[in-house]
């Protein structure tokens, strides 16, 4: 067999493949929009690794704040450096005030020139939200003028809000973690970073969610129009070519749809990859340069997609004769079996089983078990929806005409009616399994911060020295702050340096203390002492409560920075108080309260001031005001707001992703149904017209056409919610997380599925209605 | 339809008298037309004067006398000859309707009232045939089918000459 | 005009264009109980046009039909489908029978459109089979029977739901002349039982041969030739 023999054959195939006519078109074109997203999604994934290497790398080197706890002399080449981040409505905002000390002080990755003080040079998209109405409110944060833009290499993605300032006498404030002096930028010993198992995990499946139903998909894509190639076929074989040459024709017609779909997919990857510049996935954004491809992993693509359509059309083919006269298919085909079918997802559930509990405990999951272990429990719903939609099928009984005749064409063609509903089961036991996953991970992450926010919603952390009431009556000032409860707060320990026992002391007026703690009374004046609170040793506390005993305000510990250590000496008719539940950052405060009155002065620089705020949210960027109040309070002042508002916004973030996503592959889905089923209804025009002429009702072949493809759709969706269900409890045990069902997401993704039943029913009635005009019985 | 070859055909089986013969002929295939007795006695002289049957014996009975012939050899090669020669088809080449319609161009009159007319005619007689054939038996159904054949050739010639009337009023106006 | 005394479907001034065809130009049209009628006529001269009027599937332009005293032209779409249901029966040349279905479910479906219960529609099919000798073919499906078997069971299912009148167009169009002649035998037998009209559209003469009378539509205009005769 020579090599132009072959290719002729196949470019045959690929001619046949776009003639036709408009019918001819609309399918290669669908399914190279089938196969386009396919390759698309792959080649993201392929540039996936890549990207996240990329903003690794920049991460690390323009990382700053090292934690040094003994600070480096001042030198020319030395910069002191603050970490001034900010919150900007639900961004974060990474900014960094910097003092050079020296001419040959570091500059950051991105940033040509240091900013002098007053000025500052920011991101693109930074500058992008000053510039608009809505940043105004950030602007006035960030009252510097903007001398400069940080280029790429210091950004680690293209929506990054980011700043540099220039600062003066920083270096009196130096702390770890907060200020610090650096002769370099990058992190000197980088380790490679752990990635969260669970964050690897849900990667993992999102991509095996998404591409599943694309491989099924383009499977069922490649046998578009399947009986009318048959026909073709015979008449190929009537004029005289070889089965084999036949098969290679059959053949090359899938490659076209594959090819096609090959430069659909490079477009799509192309038009995403821009669009992935200006898009934000759970805060990260990337630049386009990131999403390249490795040139090899692209190669395979573009190479296996064609192959595996070639292939999945000579598969298809096996067991089918094509006879000069007509296909005849090999003998009756073989009751379907179950156990083999049974076995794919069983493998799957065992490939996962023993790693049920690793996500807290030991970390790593198997990648490639994990990925094996869902591929196979998906696949097992493609084995096992032929073998349901056959059984039950077989057994369904009477009803009306609509039903009979249904049912009698899915007994007959059961399988072409399963592979149409393949793609459809995949996504929506993936997508529930996935939101499952989701829900309960994130669920995870917001019940662990556990802040009581009825009580209060941000808090804002004022440095020693500030002014407590004048900062509580400006917070007071801002529109819409509710009530402010201010406290200041350190820490009391019965020596200087390094204390054994210890416990809280809070400073508040009366009313303040009332909200903390049960009091017997309270007068200006007072001191209490909590007893039976969770968090201190009650121990300790009746042991420091004592009178005339000698306590130290802020004392120091080894290795750390010197602290004041004021002395205090317990004084008598120190009442005793009982602690209330539920507060300040789900933890009851015990310790020592203290009246405005009763604090001596000289505790003043020990004592850090805490403003806790009621807010009425409904009050539009009432956090930023906030924070706007307390960046002009102090501009090391920290305002943060109390979470679990803000983790629902971004697992409902989440959520409408993936009902998008999911919501789009089942279009593509539903669009290859409706193919399927009009060509379908167009072989069966005379009979469609014979029908209405002695009498059928419209509305009892539409209603059949409606069974016909709610049939199958439904078995589908009844197994997916099952396996997805089953995959989903599975996932989440394996993260360790306790399982919940999300019926409303599960209810959702089902009735995205049904959904997709009745618009294919709905489209596919005009054209029912059409041919099953009279006009059909015309010969002449 | 050549009765002598008939008749001799007949005796190929056994010797029969005259009457014998022309029952036996009517029964496979008169259907239409039973035979005139004289038309079996001038034939069954002639092939006697032929040698192609003798005489093999005269029964006397109760009624008048009746010769018995027999097939003689010869007759029976001139059975084998009839047999294997083909009929000349017919020519069918000088039709009345075809006349009639020509010339009802030519006189500026409905041809295809004479062509309708003539179908409907047709199909009386197809009607009639068709009626015996269901009522009759295997026979009857085989003589039925082959006039039912003719007739339904006359008449898609019939349909052929109306669908080419305006072009045969072209020629013959020519 | 007004229809001939005693018929139970007539026509007058029928006239139906599909586009710029003009399939029906004036066609008229009766039958009486229990005649048979065959539609002769070259192709494309609208013979199916009037057979499809005249069953009610498709609106004439212009023209009335009567059927039984009522004029079919008044009626609504759903009026129409339900007469076809309940008065006619019909067998088409081929691609009638649905695929799936069992012959005996093919025959019962007009009886189950009309709503009879599926055990009796299917009891009443068999009887039918049985009169067209295919009964033994109740538990195969069309595409496993022959052609002359396929119109056999055509011709019960027409027949099922006892209509008044039968419409056939080329009924033996797709089957060798054995066969065609022996199902036009059992379909006119069957209808001159039951005292049903049948509208026998052909080309063939043979086929023809089956009906009381023939008309001849050409060009769109029919002829009936009892009357010019």
């Amino acid at each position: 067999m020579n090599v132009r023999q072959w290719a002729a054959d196949l470019m045959l195939g690929v001619r046949f493949a776009f003639t036709g006519g408009r019918e001819g078109w609309t399918r290669a074109v669908l399914t190279a929009v089938g196969v386009g997203l396919g390759v698309a999604l792959l080649l993201l994934t392929t540039a996936l690794p890549n990207a996240l290497t990329v903003r690794h790398d920049r991460e690390a080197a323009r990382s700053d704040i090292t934690f040094a706890i003994q600070p480096m002399p001042k030198a020319n080449d030395t910069l002191v450096i603050a970490d001034v981040d900010e919150d900007f409505r639900d961004k974060q905002v990474r900014g960094r005030a910097m003092e050079p000390e020296g001419p040959r002080a570091p500059l950051p990755p991105g940033v040509d020139e240091f900013p002098a003080v007053g000025e500052m040079v920011v991101s693109p998209a930074l500058k992008e939200l000053l510039d608009s109405d809505s940043g105004a409110l950030l602007g006035e944060r960030l009252p510097y003028r903007i001398v400069g833009t940080i280029s790429e290499e210091g950004l680690i993605g293209s929506a990054e809000l980011a700043y540099y300032r220039g600062a003066e006498g920083l270096a009196e404030h130096i702390t770890p973690g907060n200020v610090e002096r650096i002769d370099r930028f990058g992190d000197p010993e980088p380790v490679e970073e752990q990635s969260d198992p669970v964050l690897i995990l849900l990667i993992l499946v999102v991509f095996v969610v998404l591409l599943m139903p694309v491989a099924v998909f383009i499977a069922a894509a490649v046998r578009f129009g399947g009986e009318r190639r048959d026909r073709r076929l015979a008449a190929l074989r009537l004029v005289g070519s070889d089965s084999r040459m036949t098969r290679r024709i059959a053949a090359g017609e899938a490659m076209a749809g594959a090819i096609l779909g090959l430069l659909f997919g490079a477009g799509f990857f192309m038009v995403g990859r821009q669009l992935a510049g200006s898009a934000e996935v759970y805060r990260i954004s990337v630049f386009p340069s990131y999403l390249n491809p490795s040139p090899a992993l692209a190669l395979l693509v573009a190479v296996a997609v064609p192959a595996a359509a070639v292939l999945v059309t000579l598969f298809a083919l096996r067991g089918v004769v094509i006879e000069p006269l007509g296909v005849v298919r090999a003998g009756r085909p073989a009751r379907r079996r179950l156990w083999w079918r049974l076995l794919l997802p069983l493998a799957g559930l065992a490939m996962l089983y023993p790693m049920i509990g690793n996500g807290r405990d030991n970390g790593d999951f198997n990648q490639y078990l994990v990925t094996g272990g869902v591929v196979l429990l998906l696949v097992g719903v493609t084995a096992l929806l032929p073998w349901i939609v056959e059984s039950v099928v077989a057994r369904l009984g009477s009803g009306g005409v609509a039903w009979q005749l249904a049912v009698r064409r899915l007994q007959l063609s059961s399988g072409t009616a399963a592979r149409m509903v393949n793609g459809i089961a995949v996504a929506v036991a993936g997508a529930i399994a996935l939101q499952m996953l989701f829900a309960g991970v994130d669920d995870d992450y917001t019940k662990s911060t556990g802040q009581d926010v009825s009580w209060a919603q941000m808090e804002a952390i004022l440095p020693s020295g500030v002014p407590l009431d004048r900062a509580a009556e400006k917070f007071r000032d801002t529109k819409g702050v509710k009530a402010v409860f201010a406290y200041s707060e350190s820490w009391l320990g019965d020596r200087p340096q390094d204390p054994d026992n210890g416990t809280t002391l809070t400073v508040g007026d009366c009313a303040a203390l009332r909200e903390i703690a049960r009091l017997p009374s309270c007068a200006e004046g007072d001191v209490f002492v909590v007893h039976g609170a969770e968090w201190d040793g009650e121990e300790d506390v009746t042991k420091l409560a004592a009178p005339g005993r000698k306590l130290y305000v802020d004392p120091s510990y080894e290795g750390g920075p010197e602290r004041p250590a004021v002395p205090w000496t317990m004084p008598e008719g120190v009442k005793a108080a009982k602690p209330r539940t539920g507060l300040l950052a789900g933890i009851d405060r015990g310790g020592f309260l203290m009246t405005r009155e009763a604090m001596p002065d000289a505790f003043a620089p020990a004592l850090d001031g805490h403003a806790y705020l009621r807010l009425d949210e409904s009050v539009p960027d009432v956090h930023d005001l906030v924070r706007n109040t307390t960046a002009a309070i102090d501009p090391l002042a920290d305002a943060m707001t109390w979470a679990s508002t803000e983790r629902t916004d971004r697992f409902d973030a989440i959520r409408t992703g993936l009902f998008v996503g999911a919501a789009c592959v089942l279009a593509l889905i539903g669009a290859s149904l409706l193919v399927s089923q009009l060509e379908q209804l167009r072989e069966r025009k005379k009979l469609l017209s014979a029908l209405v002429a002695f009498g059928t009702r419209r509305r009892t072949l539409s209603l059949s056409v409606l069974w016909q493809t709610a049939i199958p759709i439904v078995l589908g969706l009844l197994l997916a919610s099952v396996v997805g269900l089953t995959l989903g409890t599975v996932l989440l045990k394996m993260t360790g997380t306790p399982v919940g069902v999300d019926w409303t997401g599960v209810l959702a993704m089902t009735g995205i599925g049904a959904g997709v039943v009745l618009v294919v029913t709905l489209c596919s009635l005009p054209p029912l209605l059409r041919l099953m005009r009279p006009e059909g019985l015309r010969t002449e | 339809m050549s009765i002598g070859h008939t008749l001799l055909g007949l005796l190929e089986s056994g010797p029969r008298h005259g009457y014998d013969l022309k029952r036996a002929f009517d029964e496979k295939f008169g259907h239409d037309r039973p035979l005139h007795y004289g038309q079996v006695y001038s034939t069954m002289s002639r092939l006697l004067k032929n040698g192609l049957v003798v005489v093999d014996g005269i029964e006397a009975g109760g009624g008048p006398e009746r010769k018995r012939y027999a097939i003689t050899d010869e007759g029976i090669t001139d059975v084998q000859r009839w047999l294997a020669t083909p009929e000349k088809p017919e020519p069918y080449l000088q039709s009345t309707l075809y006349t009639k319609v020509v010339l009802a161009l030519l006189t500026h009159r409905d041809a295809a009232d004479v062509l309708d007319t003539q179908r409907s005619e047709h199909l009386r007689s197809m009607r009639i045939l068709t009626d015996r054939k269901r009522k009759g038996d295997l026979a009857d159904q085989l003589i039925c089918d082959h006039a039912l054949f003719h007739l339904e050739a006359d008449l898609r010639w019939l349909e052929l000459t109306a669908a080419r009337l305006d072009k045969l009023r072209e020629a013959v106006a020519r | 005009m007004t229809p001939p005394a005693g018929s139970l479907l007539s026509a007058d001034q029928l006239r139906k264009a599909y586009g710029p065809t003009l399939a029906l130009d004036g066609a008229e049209f009766s039958i009486h109980p229990g005649e048979v009628v065959a539609v002769m006529g070259p192709s494309g001269s609208g013979k199916s046009t009037l057979l499809h009027c005249l069953a009610g599937i498709v609106p004439p332009d212009s023209g009335t039909i009567t059927y039984n005293g009522r004029e079919l032209s008044a009626m609504s779409d759903a009026q129409r489908s339900a007469l076809r249901r309940s008065d006619f029966g019909f067998v088409f040349q081929f691609g009638q029978l649905v695929p799936e279905l069992t012959c005996v479910e093919n025959v019962a479906l007009p009886l189950r459109l009309n709503g009879t219960s599926r055990k009796e529609a299917e009891r009443a099919a068999l009887s039918w089979m049985e009169r067209l000798e295919v009964d033994d073919l109740r538990k195969k499906r069309p595409g496993e029977v022959s052609g002359g078997q396929g119109q056999r069971v055509a011709v019960a299912r027409s027949l099922v739901t006892n209509p008044r009148v039968l419409f056939a167009d080329e009924p033996t169009g797709a089957l060798d002349s054995l066969n065609g002649e022996r199902v036009m035998e059992l379909l006119t037998d069957a209808a001159r039982s039951t005292n049903a009209a049948v509208v026998l559209v052909t080309h063939e003469a043979r086929v023809a041969a089956y009906s009381d009378r023939e008309i001849v539509v050409r060009d769109g205009k029919s002829r009936d030739m009892e009357r010019v005769v």
